[in-house]
């Protein structure tokens, strides 16, 4: 092999492996400190998560909002840029959903008003990330900072119009009244009822294959268009964009609004998946998680879901530890999305000195 | 008229009180990003140091082994995201990330470990936490008009955690501008590349700096568990890690605009908590929500350079890589 | 207590960067109070060797005596400490920080700094008389002139008690007049006892005002000669190897029509700042026009406006039948459609994409073609097949599409750039640096495909560091000085004494050339 091929390897295989395991191997010292036994803990996570059908449903479920987020934050990264606004996308986005959901005919057909509810979604998100993208691109406002702030802003608005505008009179809790039949998305369980197969019921609901529909859609849209190929042209080289016609800062705001959109999509299988209203902090934590796994899936589309199932995973398994243990929580997903996010991303080269020595170490030149 | 005088002094009086946690987080701030460190961890160094500080007041019985305890996890954070971002040149946001999401995680998971309760630490008695000091002469000045009021409320009442922020801002500009110290800390976040020609070590500056940062994380996050309040409570911190960033921001990485720019973000958190349901004639109520984001719609406003321009240090968020 | 005249010695010193050996067993010595040169071609391993000597790099075996005291710097402390300093190509300068205290970082003396402020308010004022070195002290560096930057430097190092002062490519960034002041400067610090270490690629400099001259050639040492017992003829051999004769034949142009007419150009760069001002000049099918001058007069600039990628701010550019102007632009990519190809001056940073395949490096620019898309699709399959036959065309090696471009060599990737530029069969061609950093044999292939082209009717731009290589492709040159024309030759009329003259704008004024000869 030559040494490029086995750099190739370390850097696109080895490494991320390593630095998934040592995220593991973090938390399993976490759990050892908490005096909970790794082994044991992750048996019943795995089994809680994977081991019938019920945990296995609630597994996709999670996984499926971890989809949405990990694409948009793998979206902007492509274009050199860090969305850590998916939080207030997803937000946002819920209230496009809604209201759609909310206010539309409740006669229409289903096949009308869910897909426009899911472009409300995909709307508003986008919108969220526009004036972000905006500042970025035509006055240097560093997106970074910017997402950060509209997160909070996008909260503090949540708040309000849930409180005085959507919330229903003689309602006590900040919530909308419910969505119209029209717009609910079918649970998985149903449909499978109706083909004759019985599974316990879960949360799990079709907006699952809508984040697959949307994966390939990402792939083919990165690597398979012109317009692709312009968003990771510039996400390299500012320069070398320009020189080949591309206007990067056209590109931070069109990638940035794909990338809202996508975080956007949380709300349909939260809301017109599952809950059918719209409530406080629906989107809570998603769109950091978002960034764990869009950092451990490698901003690539079947990474993503690799990393979105793993997290799935992780967040049902987690309600199963709290269960059967009293000493840990299902928090112990945050501490393991943090780890997550600190060796597969700050740490992201930890092993590389150490792997190319042994594995690919440098030829002597003549 | 005397009624809305003595709230005036008591609205500031609040402002104070929210003013030290962002006071000692965004000092922290700069000096992280005074040294090419974005530090966007600021929040979760504050809820780590809140949650140890509690801890440890309430298991040692002694509120200043608590901030000790406190201002050592914030250290330890601040070394991590040096380690990440400094020695393995990692993207400097993305450990920030971390450990903010690894400090809400870690203090959910320690609390219930370690005190059996999901969250919260145990209330403090009050020899375990900071209490308000009465500074000397109240009782005398007390009966002088508007003064009285004023050093009464305002000025005396409050514990030591609160004098030491505002004392700890002149210290901070004296440093950097003042000190050997303080020109390299200004020289490695603008040219880390004239700091290492200079025989001086990039990687050793930047992690003092994130040090630094991380003991002053450390005292904020202590305030807030057991000096403002008595125990630790689940996200305590509630963003005021973002704020001292948008302050830091706002008051354009310099000490004395950054303490005004907490002040104004404070002075607006403690209105809002005032404003709640008082209908004004003509505009009517004012949404507390919007009083709330108000902090982050001004600091886009300005990175937006609609109010000046926010320069940040030039080599902010760059690794430094050794090459000509 | 046994002290020799050397102040430097170097003794085997070996120097890799992964794969690259940068410096491969180099001995040199250095005598007190000389001057002493070392030229090299870019990349010959000059400005590593510098950096190990200042701690900025540590050799990997070999030993270095500084002052007859073996030394070993970690970093530039140490070589601060032995009396070496270091005026680097790119200002080692904080700019938002005053002059005093660029001096001062690094060698405050104490903990509070107003006090090393005052100290070296006095030192520097002394200096300064000394050597003739004035600079304004309480004014942010960002606001001076390069020139004056620079002698911030020396200061800088002279302040830290450097004995010995590197200085590398110290004129690239200099008018000639500022030249002149430098070099004068240097006369008096070796009359004060300070020995210097010039690192160049212009003989002329090291005739000039050199004692000793050493030769680098791919990180080797190859030669060292007293500067008065040698020629710029031989030095030049000893940097490039062999005597190659770049001369490439040409056949006489056959010059047709404009394609290209540019009047009265006036451009400002990235930063907004007027780099070029009433250019004009027409360049016709079948010719090659170079642009001379020293870096940074415009001609980068230049050539990016040509290209699409600057705006102009007056004048107008008449381009295959089209107009551009201040008012009506036409971006990189409808000049390509228009005909017009662009190798860039920065092949690094503009022409490639190092994280990108063979095949997508090969893409850029043209990836919303026509013949590669369908509806959303781009045809990858086609994309690597279009890749793999220019590729062989222009025989880069491997001839690998899926291969990133950064795995290719400096000359493989510019002969890549040039047949994504040159085989989509375009009119105009504006070709900035085609060899720079590129090995003698890609050298000879690259200058020859430019000739085709000329052949082959189209309108070539050419801009060159090199005069040598404007010299000897060029049917007319013109040069270009502090943004605005200066001169225009036949190229076969050209010789190197005139273009010099024109490049320093010196021809009208023949005084200031008297002055610089002395």
């Amino acid at each position: 092999m030559t040494r490029d091929r086995r750099l190739s390897w370390i850097n696109g295989l080895l490494l991320p492996l390593f630095n998934v395991l040592t995220a593991f191997i973090a938390t399993g010292i976490v759990f050892l400190f908490i005096g909970v036994d790794p082994i044991e803990a992750t048996k019943i996570l795995i089994y809680g998560a994977l081991g019938y059908d019920e945990g296995l449903g609630y597994t996709l479920y999670y996984a499926t909002n971890f989809v949405f987020t990990g694409l948009a934050v793998a979206v902007a990264f492509h274009a050199g840029l860090f969305n850590i606004g998916g939080e207030g996308q997803a937000y946002v986005g819920g209230l496009g959903t809604a209201l759609v959901a909310l206010y539309m005919n409740p006669a229409l057909s289903a096949w009308i008003v869910i897909p426009l509810a899911i472009s409300g979604g995909l709307l508003f998100g986008a919108l969220w990330a526009i004036i972000p993208a905006y500042l970025q691109a035509y006055r240097g406002s560093h997106i970074v900072i910017t997402t950060i702030m509209f997160n909070f802003i996008a909260s503090s608005l949540m708040v309000y119009v849930l409180v005085n505008v959507l919330r229903e009179v003689g309602e006590m809790s900040p919530e909308s009244g419910d969505f119209i039949e029209a717009s609910w998305i079918p649970f998985v369980h149903d449909v499978l009822a109706n083909f004759g197969y019985e599974v316990t019921r879960s949360p799990l609901n079709m907006s699952i294959f809508v984040a697959l529909f949307f994966s390939a859609v990402v792939w083919f849209f990165l690597w398979h268009t012109r317009w692709g190929f312009a968003i990771r042209a510039a996400g390299k080289s500012n320069e070398a964009a320009i020189y080949s016609g591309i206007n990067p800062k056209k590109i931070i705001v069109v990638t940035m609004c794909i990338s809202g959109a996508l975080a956007g999509l949380v709300g349909i299988n939260e809301l017109m998946g599952v809950q059918h209203r719209l409530f406080l902090n629906f989107n809570y934590g998603y769109g950091f998680g978002g960034i764990a796994v869009a950092l451990m899936g490698r901003n690539h589309p079947v990474g993503i879901l690799i990393a979105a199932f793993l997290f799935g995973i992780l967040y049902q398994g987690g309600a199963e530890l709290d269960f059967e243990l009293q000493n840990v929580s299902r928090d112990i997903v945050v501490v393991m999305q943090g780890l997550v996010i600190l060796f597969c991303g700050g740490l992201e080269y930890l092993y590389r000195p150490v792997l190319i020595r042994y594995l690919a170490p440098v030829e002597a030149s003549e | 008229m005397s009624d809305f005088f003595l709230t005036t002094v008591l609205t500031f009086d609040a402002s104070v009180r929210i003013c030290v946690p962002l006071i000692f987080a965004s000092m922290a701030g700069l000096f992280a990003e005074r040294s090419g460190v974005v530090d966007i961890g600021l929040e979760g160094k504050l809820l780590m140091s809140a949650f140890i500080a509690a801890s440890a007041a309430s298991v040692f019985g002694s509120p200043w082994l608590g901030l000790i305890a406190g201002m050592f996890a914030s250290s330890v954070l601040a070394m991590i995201h040096g380690f990440a971002s400094i020695t393995y040149k990692g993207n400097q946001i993305v450990s920030g990330v971390a450990i903010n999401i690894l400090a809400s995680g870690l203090t959910m998971i320690l609390t219930l470990a370690w005190f059996k309760r999901g969250g919260i630490t145990p209330t403090l008695q009050n020899d375990e936490r900071f209490l308000s000091i009465t500074l000397p002469g109240v009782d005398i000045i007390d009966h002088i008009p508007i003064i009285g009021v004023i050093y009464r409320e305002l000025i005396s009442g409050h514990n030591i955690l609160v004098y030491l922020a505002f004392v700890i801002v002149p210290i901070v500009w004296w440093v950097v501008y003042r000190t050997r110290f303080g020109l390299r800390l200004r020289a490695v976040g603008e040219n880390p590349k004239a700091v290492d020609t200079a025989g001086l070590s990039v990687e050793g500056l930047r992690y003092r700096a994130l040090l630094v940062g991380g003991i002053l994380c450390g005292i904020g996050g202590a305030y807030i568990s057991t000096a403002y309040t008595a125990q630790f409570t689940k996200e305590m911190t509630a963003g005021a890690g973002f704020i001292a960033l948008a302050a830091l921001i706002f008051g354009k990485w310099h000490p004395y605009k950054v303490l005004a720019a907490c002040f104004l973000f404070a002075f607006l958190q403690a209105l809002s908590i005032r404003l709640q349901g008082v209908v004004f004639p003509v505009i009517g109520e004012i949404p507390v929500q919007l009083i709330d984001a108000a902090p982050y719609i001004l600091t886009i406003i300005l990175l937006a350079g609609f109010i000046g321009k926010a320069v940040p240090p030039k080599a902010s968020a760059q690794p430094y890589i050794k090459e000509l | 207590m046994t002290k020799s005249n050397i102040a430097i010695e170097l003794i085997n010193v070996d120097k890799h960067f992964g794969a690259v050996h940068a410096n491969d067993k180099v001995n040199l010595s250095v005598k007190t109070g000389t001057i002493h040169g070392i030229v090299g071609e870019n990349g010959a391993g000059k400005s590593t060797l510098m950096s190990i000597l200042y701690g900025f790099y540590q050799a990997d075996s070999g030993q270095i005596k500084v002052f007859d005291k073996d030394f070993r710097a970690t970093s530039s402390k140490q070589s601060i400490e032995a009396g070496i300093g270091m005026v680097h190509q790119h200002f080692m300068l904080v700019d938002n920080f005053t002059v005093l205290e660029n001096v001062i970082l690094g060698s405050e003396g104490g903990a509070l700094i107003t006090e090393s402020l005052a100290n070296a308010r006095v030192e520097l004022t002394r200096l300064a008389k000394e050597y003739g070195l004035e600079v304004e002290l309480d004014i942010a560096v960002e606001e001076l002139s390069v020139g004056m930057q620079q002698r911030v430097e020396i200061l800088k190092g002279l302040y830290k008690g450097a004995k010995v002062l590197i200085l590398d490519e110290p004129t690239g960034v200099l008018t000639p007049q500022e030249s002149d002041e430098l070099f004068r400067i240097f006369e008096a610090l070796k009359n004060e006892g300070v020995t210097i270490i010039l690192i160049t690629h212009k003989l002329r400099e090291i005739m000039n005002i050199t004692d000793h001259v050493s030769v680098m050639r791919a990180g080797k040492m190859v030669a060292h000669r007293e500067t008065s017992k040698t020629n710029p003829e031989e030095l030049a051999e000893l940097m490039i190897g062999r005597k190659v004769l770049l001369n490439i034949k040409k056949s006489k142009a056959k010059i047709g029509k404009p394609l290209l007419v540019a009047k009265n150009l006036e451009i400002n760069n990235e930063q907004g700042l007027k780099r070029v001002s009433e250019v004009s000049f027409e360049a016709r099918s079948g010719e090659i026009l170079g642009i001379a001058g020293v870096t940074g007069n415009g001609q980068g600039t230049l050539l990016k406006a040509l290209a699409g990628i600057l705006p102009l701010t007056k004048g107008s550019i008449e381009i295959m039948g089209e107009t551009i102007s201040p008012k009506s632009r036409l971006n990189p990519e409808q000049l390509r459609n228009l005909g017009v190809a662009h190798v860039p001056e920065d092949r690094q940073k503009m022409g490639m994409i190092a994280d990108f395949s063979a095949s997508e490096t090969a893409l850029m620019g043209y990836q919303n073609d026509k013949d590669l898309n369908q509806g959303i699709w781009l045809k990858k399959s086609l994309v690597k097949a279009n890749c793999a036959s220019i590729m062989e065309a222009f025989d880069v090696r491997p001839p690998n599409p899926n291969l990133m471009s950064s795995n290719f060599s400096g000359g493989n990737q510019q002969k890549l750039i040039l047949a994504r530029e040159f085989e989509r069969d375009p009119e105009v061609l504006i070709i900035g640096q085609p060899t720079r950093g590129v090995d003698i044999g890609a050298i000879e292939f690259i200058r020859k495909r430019i000739i085709q082209m000329r052949d082959a009717g189209k309108a070539i731009v050419l801009i060159s560091v090199e005069l040598e290589e404007i010299m000897s492709l060029s049917d007319r040159i013109i040069v270009m000085c502090d943004g605005v024309i200066t001169g225009t030759v036949n190229g076969a009329d050209a010789d190197e004494a005139t273009l010099g003259m024109m490049m320093a704008n010196a021809l009208e004024s023949p005084a200031e050339v008297k002055g610089a000869e002395v």
